[in-house]
């Protein structure tokens, strides 16, 4: 394994043909017991093993993987990355999420490519005006920055959006995070990865959980297509299909599996250096560094485990973008494709025990899990370390849907990522 | 486009439909005091079932509510069924 990256290896392995690199994470034998094991090795479940280790000394821990790292939802989103929500345990969660992407690459000594670029929620009417202006209000309540923009504001920023007053729908103005960004959603995957390798932790790939074992009632561990694991703690990270592994553990969840489709484009020059959204729309976009536009838009409408999106969906999402941009309108798609994701009632995750002992759960993130991989690793590793929640993540357990402290982002921020 | 059946006014585009829950579900009996886990598991609890799933569906413009039977993996419609019970 190569020890540590820097401009100084480049060099040095480019003057030599680049025949020295080393793979970036081991592949070790399954073991046959762990103090933890977590099931799905996409960002949110490498990150746990690596703050397992990194922050509480946990490192008898696998990941389990049934495809490969990243294959999921991790390698099929949009790579957006901010904390702009309604509600203060919102705003702690996604918030403690930008602040370590912050420093990830550092930490991580990967290059996860954040680049806080900034994000526009446009508002298209007087009434949303007065909406954004109570969003931001809450958000710099609530300790995240927020700035509300007029239209000039918004086309200084972002000369391709239509803002011409004869517009379908006319921009009012936009609430704008700064510190909101794109990053490099593989290499968020693989920097997790080979982090956690390093401290010690197995990442097992090609191995699917086939079911779990339980001694009264407890789980000890689970069935897999390379044998019996036997584990003290079992975390489930699996985005899109957190229940088939309820179904198969005996526990409940409030989620319903969609297809969320992205779309990228042909490669062009420069023509938007930050992340636009227009919920009325109902259309996003960014620039990546390659030229292609990375374009998304709202759930498909039917419920779903087809890793393929539908063409209604695909109808809406980019007439949004041309009605938006109308410069764009004979730009080409160069690919297109649908993740499965996990949604809840009140479009929050659900961090905590399952209902069965031994078993917890990073799930329902719905369409926003990546943004949200080094807080939801954080706070599932100490979970999982200490049994207990971190005061993050406690008012995103389970029995929130029987206590009705619902964190009920969907209808506050009309946000649907 | 996918082609949903109603059993009402026959095959329709989909964008016509909105899926409404899972069917199958029994309210809780509200002549008796109902526990609030009970009430969450009938609000919320999903089967979600990758597979073969049943499933109430509306048709938007008749506004009638129906069972479809369909593959949530493939997106193949098997089955469709009124929930009328005052048809034959």
């Amino acid at each position: 394994m190569t020890r540590s990256y820097s401009a100084l290896t480049l060099l040095r392995q480019g003057l030599t043909g680049h025949k020295g690199w080393r793979p970036a994470w081991r592949t070790p034998e399954v073991k046959s017991e762990y103090d933890v094991v977590i099931i799905g090795g996409g960002g949110q479940g490498l990150a746990t093993a690596y703050y397992l280790a990194k922050n509480h000394g946990v490192t008898r821990v696998a990941v389990l993987e049934k495809g490969w790292l990243g294959g999921g939802n991790t390698g099929r989103n949009t790579t957006v990355i901010r904390s702009n929500y309604f509600y203060p345990e919102s705003t702690a969660l996604y918030d403690l999420s930008v602040r370590l992407y912050e420093t990830l690459s550092r930490e991580l000594n990967y290059n996860v490519m954040f680049s806080q670029r900034g994000m526009l929620v446009l508002a298209h009417s007087d009434a949303e005006m007065e909406l954004s202006a109570r969003v931001v209000n809450a958000m710099q309540i609530n300790g995240t920055d927020a700035e509300l923009l007029g239209p000039e504001q918004v086309r200084r920023l972002a000369p391709i959006l239509n803002t011409r007053p004869d517009a379908r729908f006319p921009i009012h103005g936009a609430v704008w995070q700064g510190r909101a960004g794109t990053g490099r959603h593989d290499a968020v995957a693989w920097g997790y990865a080979r982090a956690a390798s390093a401290l010690g932790v197995d990442i097992i790939q090609n191995c699917e959980v086939t079911g779990f074992l339980t001694q009264a009632g407890v789980c000890t561990g689970v069935e897999t297509t390379r044998g019996t694991i036997r584990a003290g703690r079992v975390g489930a990270a699996v985005a899109g299909h957190s229940s088939v592994l309820a179904g198969m553990a005996g526990y409940s969840l409030p989620i319903q599996s969609y297809a969320l489709q992205a779309f990228v484009s042909e490669p062009l020059k420069p023509v938007i250096d930050t992340v636009a959204f227009s919920p009325a729309y109902g259309t996003y976009f960014s620039q990546s560094d390659k030229g292609g536009l990375v374009i998304g838009g709202a759930l498909d409408r039917v419920p779903s485990y087809g890793q393929r999106g539908n063409q209604p969906v695909q109808e809406a999402v980019l007439s949004g973008l041309i009605e938006m941009a109308p410069a764009l309108a004979r730009v080409k798609l160069l690919r297109h494709w649908a993740g499965i994701v996990d949604v809840t009632p009140d479009s929050s995750p659900v961090i905590g025990p399952s209902g069965v002992d031994g078993i917890y759960l990073n799930c329902g993130w719905g369409t926003g899990g990546f943004k949200a991989i080094p807080a939801g690793g954080w706070l599932f590793a100490h979970l999982l370390a200490t049994g207990d929640h971190h005061d993050i993540s406690r008012p995103f357990d389970k029995s929130r849907f029987v206590n009705g402290h619902l964190v009920d982002e969907g209808a506050a921020s009309g946000i649907a990522h | 486009m996918q082609i949903f059946p109603c059993p009402f006014c026959g095959p329709r585009d989909e964008r016509e439909f909105h899926f409404a829950g899972e069917a199958g579900k029994t309210r809780p009996d509200t002549t008796q005091t109902v526990s609030a886990e009970n009430w969450a598991a009938y609000l919320y609890d999903q089967r979600n079932a990758k597979g073969a799933v049943r499933e109430i569906w509306v048709h938007q413009p008749c506004q009638e509510y129906f069972i479809l039977e369909r593959d949530s993996v493939t997106m193949q419609v098997t089955g469709h069924q009124q929930l009328r019970k005052d048809q034959p």
